[in-house]
């Protein structure tokens, strides 16, 4: 582009969805201004000037301007630079269409169940949840076996978006696997992707930008123990 | 493209979202072959097929490969028939942010609290949905205003894909109206908007294919009555 560029990233270091720019912005080389909000305390004035409607982070600040909403912002950063290499969507319309649909799945189906099952106060509610999750990761599994055709990400030999969406939540899974000792991604149900998910891990654009799966299980804890003190107050 | 291409899209008449891949086919002066679904009844084989993760319409079949969930639908079609009519999604990565993150808005945020207040049958609730649904009013009034840039659409010249997004679901709205009597867009509160459904409406390439208000009114007065009678009973 030539022109000086001013890219600032506001986001908070355990958030999934901060973790999905900062791998788009490392694929693509492009050098950012990351700001850590606080979540628990007030939020920044910047954050609420540029997204006034839904509050929330990743908010990427391309020149001043933003743009919000995790996967949106991925695909602003893929079609911006898109002279780097590589590409984070598919080339193939029809292949950018089932990149989209299960990245929506994982989105708007899959990770609200987990949610519920992380939070709910019934057993009942709680395994049916997991019921869902687990019947989730198996379409999963069947979804990156077909897109993948053989090679190690959903994307194909590097990194895409279906990756970039799914793998976020993957340190989130390892952490909860250690701190409710349970397993989730379960080798015996889902092989392929738990290859995945380690394959994910510990690539180049990845293993830098994610947090500490330790350091995650110790805030989930932390969240468990904000959340049952709410709960007992009201 | 020139080989032999085929198209089907199954749906039901009065689904909004349905109507999305109708006015996307339209725009790209498209032949297609629709099916309509019985979603009261039983739904098709091939329907089944091609969505089995959420069992749903629209679902458009592209040389018999399903394309799933109505904006990425629109999206597939903006893209695969990209060198046909105007283009949907607008050409700057940022433009394209905007109207991504205001669909989902609508999607999202919007049209669930519309939904929830007509169904409910406590009037706090409705009460309270109808404020967020003019509120969400309010908002859209101004995306408009910024994204339109005076022009006629939120696409600028031509019909875009919020106007397909929000435009989708003006029949249901104005059905509403009807039915129940009482104005949810009005000229007052948010008069560009209101001008804009207007002109939507009467577009060449949306009023062939929106079906008639007073068709979709007495199915709204039908559907309400049994989704209340359901509620009544839980």
């Amino acid at each position: 582009m030539g022109e000086k560029e001013e890219v600032k990233l506001l986001g908070v270091w355990y958030s999934p969805y901060a973790i999905r720019p900062k791998i788009a912005l490392r694929l693509k080389s492009v050098d950012y201004d990351y700001v850590e909000e606080n979540l628990f305390g007030t939020k920044s004035e910047l954050l609420l000037k540029s997204n006034p409607v839904h509050k929330k982070i990743p908010v990427l600040l391309h020149n001043n301007k933003p743009i919000v909403e995790s996967l949106n912002i991925v695909e602003y950063i893929d079609e911006t630079w898109n002279s780097s290499a590589p590409s984070i969507l598919p080339s193939h319309p029809y292949d950018r269409a089932l990149a989209r649909f299960w990245s929506d799945f994982v989105d708007n189906k899959w990770f609200p169940a987990l949610r519920v099952a992380a939070i709910a106060k019934s057993e009942d509610a709680k395994a049916k949840a997991m019921e869902e999750v687990e019947e989730g990761l198996l379409q999963l599994e069947d979804a990156f076996v077909s897109i993948s055709k053989g090679k190690p990400f959903f994307g194909g030999e590097v990194i895409g978006f279906m990756d970039i969406c799914f793998g976020s939540f993957v340190v989130l899974l390892k952490a909860r696997e250690k701190f409710k000792a349970e397993k989730l991604l379960d080798e015996s149900k889902t092989p392929s992707l738990c290859k995945w998910a380690d394959r994910f891990l510990s690539d180049e654009t990845v293993k830098n930008v994610a947090p500490e799966v330790e350091k995650v299980a110790e805030f989930l804890q932390e969240l468990e123990v904000r959340a049952q003190s709410a709960a007992s107050r009201s | 493209m020139g080989e032999e291409e085929e198209v089907k899209l199954l749906g039901t008449w009065y689904s909004p979202v349905v109507l999305r891949a109708k006015i996307a086919l339209r725009l790209k002066s498209v032949d297609y072959d629709y099916v309509e679904e019985d979603l009261f009844g039983s739904k098709s084989e091939l329907l089944l097929k091609s969505n089995p993760v959420y069992k749903k319409v629209p679902v458009l079949i592209h040389n018999s490969k399903p394309v799933c969930e109505s904006l990425n639908i629109v999206e597939y079609i903006d893209e695969t028939w990209n060198s046909s009519g105007p283009a949907i999604l607008p050409s700057h990565p940022h433009d394209r942010a905007l109207a991504r993150f205001w669909s989902a808005f609508v999607d999202d945020k919007w049209f669930p609290a519309l939904m929830a207040a007509v169904v409910t049958k406590s009037e706090d609730a409705k009460a309270k949905g109808m404020e967020e649904v003019e509120e969400g009013l309010l908002q859209l009034e101004d995306a408009f205003n910024a994204l339109s840039k005076g022009k006629s659409f939120f696409g600028g010249e031509t019909i875009g894909l919020m106007d397909i997004c929000l435009g989708s679901f003006l029949v249901f709205l104005k059905a509403r109206e009807k039915l129940k009597k009482e104005k949810i867009l009005t000229e007052l509160k948010t008069p560009t908007l209101y001008r804009w459904a207007n002109r939507f409406l009467s577009d060449e390439m949306v009023k062939i294919v929106v079906p008639e208000i007073d068709k979709v009114a007495k199915f709204i007065g039908e559907f309400e009555d049994s989704a209340q009678s359901v509620a009544s009973k839980s």
